[in-house]
């Protein structure tokens, strides 16, 4: 069996069988056999459907499909919503398969081709995709199980009362018939106009652990990523950008670049050089023979942005306000703390870029993105395209986190191919990713606070300053910037989340930076939640309270104050706060709402040689509702270790011009040694519907390390990432 | 130059430049996409395949040293009949979330299994040093100890 030298001459692996056939599915927006849903009745009729249920998406075209129906009698779901890990395909195949009434294993869940599929009116992010979908989708699935059956019904003689759907098969009486064959046959497409959801104690694939539908491919490494495509005769591209920030293209010699070995054309546009080559390796020697003229209008040092990043400079916009908190934060018993976070890269791990084929009148890009439309608008406008000549097939993404919300790289792609008539690769280098990211922005924080003579908050006051987040994105347009005032993406995570205390207030200071900062999952969570929580334990420790109960006295009694209070509790009890710890390690706990999803974490670390461990972590989150329980587990450890990654190690600093490092090991990172070897998540679900995942689980990791921290040793952790020397 | 080996049982021969990175050949030129891309400096082990069954990071590995050895890819890491612990393994526990650097990892714990069976958590921290954005550190510690049980069991 171990005989390597034989095993391929085995023709079929019967393990895999079911590989095969998501092969055959997921591909390049490949559509296999007969009998899927092309005829225009079902599509206009599946098009209306989707306006009327307010799914608001994008109905230019006529031909908005969502479902296909397979030769093999499989629903492929075309999703506008991508996948970078997140688990939604999961969660979108299981509201499908739980209405449409067959099994999870029958619905295959592609990426929506931006041609003649639905196309999402903004992007995947937020945490919103199942709390968005969780109407819209189900009834559009409930309205193709009627539509099915009404037309089995027609073609069988049969009531649709007397059928029943199966998997594939719809039977009734001694007659049956076969998804596929009823598309083939049937003439018309009727949208019923009263449809009936499903109630939650009817349930049977909604709500279990169901193993993640792309994990086969992801596990026997299937071409499946924006990198893996291919086009035929396909060249490769490499793009020359400035080496500083601040920084405009002026020049450029490239006579050596054009004759060397494979080069098919180097293009100059108004702002970037490109080599086409025919081999990555020639146009990345090509490139680097390039001489470029840059102008660097300053030359950036991290002193200056820390100059920058200070509460008190910018436009201040006061984001929330109770009672009267500037007139009782006033004299002596005023506490005053300070906290920082740095740039943060993203740091993904499949580099940007895009696979590109301009024709005379279209465009194919294939991409890793968030935001298919915006790429489809921005490609079309640089080509001089209309929007409906250009394809977007997004595939999967090698992580997302925010950094694909923009993607100037698929303009780029365009241009290349465009200039020599080819399909071009090009990907940026690790070394671009790093200085060319769309950074977190840094922060800095001011917090003031009193306690009453109850031992409780009195007053508390927030202010932030930070880098743009969502402001300056192809997500949020300039002229909304004074309607919101105040940057949403900035402050997430910085409002105060305990609403019985009389007075309390955040502030928002908003100033700009000399480079891109933009969306980073959870946004300003992370670092919001890191100076709030840690100011909390500061005032609890002043107040003499456990700081579990200190937090549990001061949250309103409403619905959101509830499920915080819900979270807290559950965490406290099955991380068992307060239990005796072992020499050397203490607990700590911070909570925050995000997504309106509350997580409360309960920490256990250690410190060595000057070097914070995190052993342990409890996570109690409340989603609402959970889809999948498995899904929303992976990702609370994901959120918890990206989180341990950010606050303990992750650091990018301007020097000579230039953000820095640029390579993997310099940008330290968590890795294996650094993940706890126990996460425990508990899932409550304080409401009937389904919130936010991918992101809240970020929130509290920061602060509940920073606090256990200080009960270990006293020291108050106040910037990160941390440092005890 | 002409560079000949074995890719995953196949004998392969290609006309590159001997300095080419083996990941790009094996990518590009051969078609096998499994074998990643994360930095092209060694520093985050998605390129992670075996050469002669050791773990070697392919995007600093010039293609000329890959003369007469054995390579395998993810692609090859099953055989036709049995699929490999660790990829039996990976699937039981659930482990990847956008799956990017996941073949590199279990290129790494393979070979890892071949010289260590029985991992404990120390030789796992110490050897298994990729990178993965996700997080997925956790699940991926226990999918390790599971493969190193699955193939002890299918060996005795």
């Amino acid at each position: 069996m171990s005989n390597t030298e034989n095993s391929n001459e085995t023709p079929k692996r019967t393990f895999s069988r079911r590989k095969f056939l998501l092969r055959a599915s997921i591909g390049a927006g490949v559509m296999i056999g007969v009998g899927y849903f092309g005829c225009n009745p079902m599509r206009r009729s599946l098009a209306g459907m989707a306006e009327e249920a307010a799914l608001g998406y994008d109905n230019k075209f006529d031909a908005i499909a969502w479902f296909e129906v397979t030769a093999d009698n499989d629903i492929i779901l075309h999703s506008p919503k991508v996948e970078m890990g997140q688990g939604i395909f999961t969660g979108m195949a299981q509201l499908v398969a739980e209405e449409l009434g067959v099994s999870i294993g029958k619905i295959k869940v592609v990426h929506a081709s931006s041609m003649n599929r639905p196309v999402d009116p903004r992007s995947t992010g937020g945490s919103d995709t199942i709390s968005g979908l969780w109407v819209p989708l189900r009834e559009l699935s409930v309205k193709m199980r009627v539509m099915l059956l009404e037309n089995a019904s027609k073609i069988l003689g049969v009531a649709t009362s007397s059928l029943s759907i199966g998997d594939g098969v719809i039977s009734g009486g001694d007659k049956s018939i076969s998804f596929g064959e009823i598309v083939s046959q049937a003439t018309e497409w009727n949208e019923p106009k009263k449809i009936t959801l499903k109630s939650k104690k009817d349930f049977k694939v909604i709500g279990k652990a169901i193993p993640r539908v792309d994990l086969e491919p992801k596990v026997m490494g299937d071409p499946i990523f924006g990198i893996d495509a291919e086009m035929p005769d396909m060249h490769y591209g490499v793009i020359v950008r400035p080496p500083k920030i601040d920084t405009v293209f002026e020049s450029a010699d490239f006579s050596k670049a054009e004759s060397m070995p494979g080069v098919i054309k180097v293009v100059q546009e108004s702002d970037f050089v490109g080599v086409i080559a025919k081999s990555k390796t020639q146009a990345n020697l090509a490139a680097q023979a390039i001489e470029v003229k840059w102008k660097t209008n300053k030359v950036w040092e991290q002193k200056d942005i820390e100059e920058i990043i200070k509460v008190g400079k910018g436009k201040p916009v006061e984001i929330q306000k109770s009672g009267s908190p500037k007139r009782i934060l006033n004299g002596d018993d005023v506490i005053t703390s300070e906290y920082s976070s740095p740039i943060g890269a993203h740091a993904h791990l499949e580099p940007n870029g895009a696979v590109a084929f301009v024709e005379k009148d279209k465009a194919i890009i294939k991409i890793s993105t968030q935001v298919p439309k915006f790429t489809r608008t921005e490609v079309a406008k640089t080509l001089d395209l209309k929007e409906e000549q250009v394809e977007i097939q997004p595939t999967f993404l090698g992580g997302g986190f925010g950094r694909r919300l923009h993607t100037p790289n698929a303009m780029q792609a365009a241009l290349l191919s465009k200039a020599v008539g080819k399909p071009v690769h090009v990907f940026f280098s690790r070394k671009d990713e790093f200085q060319h990211d769309t950074f977190r922005p840094p922060t800095h924080h001011v917090l003031k606070g009193k306690l009453g003579e109850n031992g409780l908050i009195e007053a508390i006051e927030h202010h932030v300053s930070s880098g743009d987040v969502a402001f300056g994105s192809v997500l949020f347009p300039q002229a909304l910037e004074n309607v919101f005032g105040a940057d949403v993406g900035a402050w997430r995570g910085g409002m105060i989340q305990y609403r019985a205390i009389p007075n309390f207030s955040a502030t928002s200071w908003r100033v700009k930076l000399p480079f891109a900062t933009s969306w980073w999952r959870s946004l300003g969570l992370l670092a919001n939640t890191f100076a709030i929580e840690s100011f909390i334990d500061e005032l609890a420790d002043k107040a003499g309270k456990d700081p579990v109960e200190f937090r549990l006295a001061q949250i309103k009694d409403d619905e959101r104050g509830r499920r915080l209070k819900a979270v807290i509790e559950a965490a406290a009890k099955k991380g068992e706060w307060g239990k005796k710890m072992p020499e050397g390690r203490a607990q700590g706990f911070a909570a925050s709402t995000d997504a309106n999803t509350p997580v409360a974490q309960v920490v256990e670390v250690s410190v060595e040689n000057n070097q914070i461990k995190v052993h342990k972590v409890t996570c109690a989150i409340d989603p609402g509702m959970a889809i999948n329980p498995d899904g929303i587990k992976a990702q609370c450890e994901g959120a918890i270790i990206m989180g341990i990654s950010a606050s303990m190690f992750e650091k990018m600093e301007v020097k000579n011009g230039a953000l820095t490092p640029t390579i993997y090991g310099a940008y330290k990172m968590a890795r294996m040694r650094h993940a706890p070897k126990e996460i425990d998540v508990v899932i409550l679900e304080g409401a009937d519907k389904p919130s936010g995942v991918g992101e809240p689980p970020l929130g509290p990791i920061g602060a509940a390390i920073a606090n256990a921290v200080f009960k270990l040793t006293g020291k108050r952790l106040r910037d990160m990432p941390f440092k005890l020397t | 130059m002409n560079v000949s080996f074995t890719l995953n049982g196949k004998a392969v021969s290609v006309d590159v430049d001997g300095q080419t990175p083996l990941l790009w050949v094996v990518r590009d030129v051969l078609g096998m996409k499994g074998t990643k891309f994360g930095c092209g400096k060694a520093a985050c082990g998605a390129c992670t395949l075996h050469v002669d069954g050791d773990a070697i990071r392919s995007c600093s590995y010039a293609v000329q040293f890959a003369e007469g050895k054995k390579v395998t890819t993810i692609e090859g890491l099953s055989t036709d009949e049995k699929i490999h612990p660790v990829q039996q393994a990976w699937m039981e526990e659930i482990v990847p979330q956008c799956g990017y650097c996941q073949p590199g990892f279990m290129m790494a714990t393979a070979a890892l299994l071949e010289k260590i069976p029985n991992p404990t958590d120390e030789d796992i921290d110490n050897n298994i040093a990729n990178i993965c954005r996700c997080g997925t550190y956790y699940r991926m510690r226990k999918a390790i100890h599971r493969a190193a049980e699955i193939q002890q069991n299918s060996n005795s």
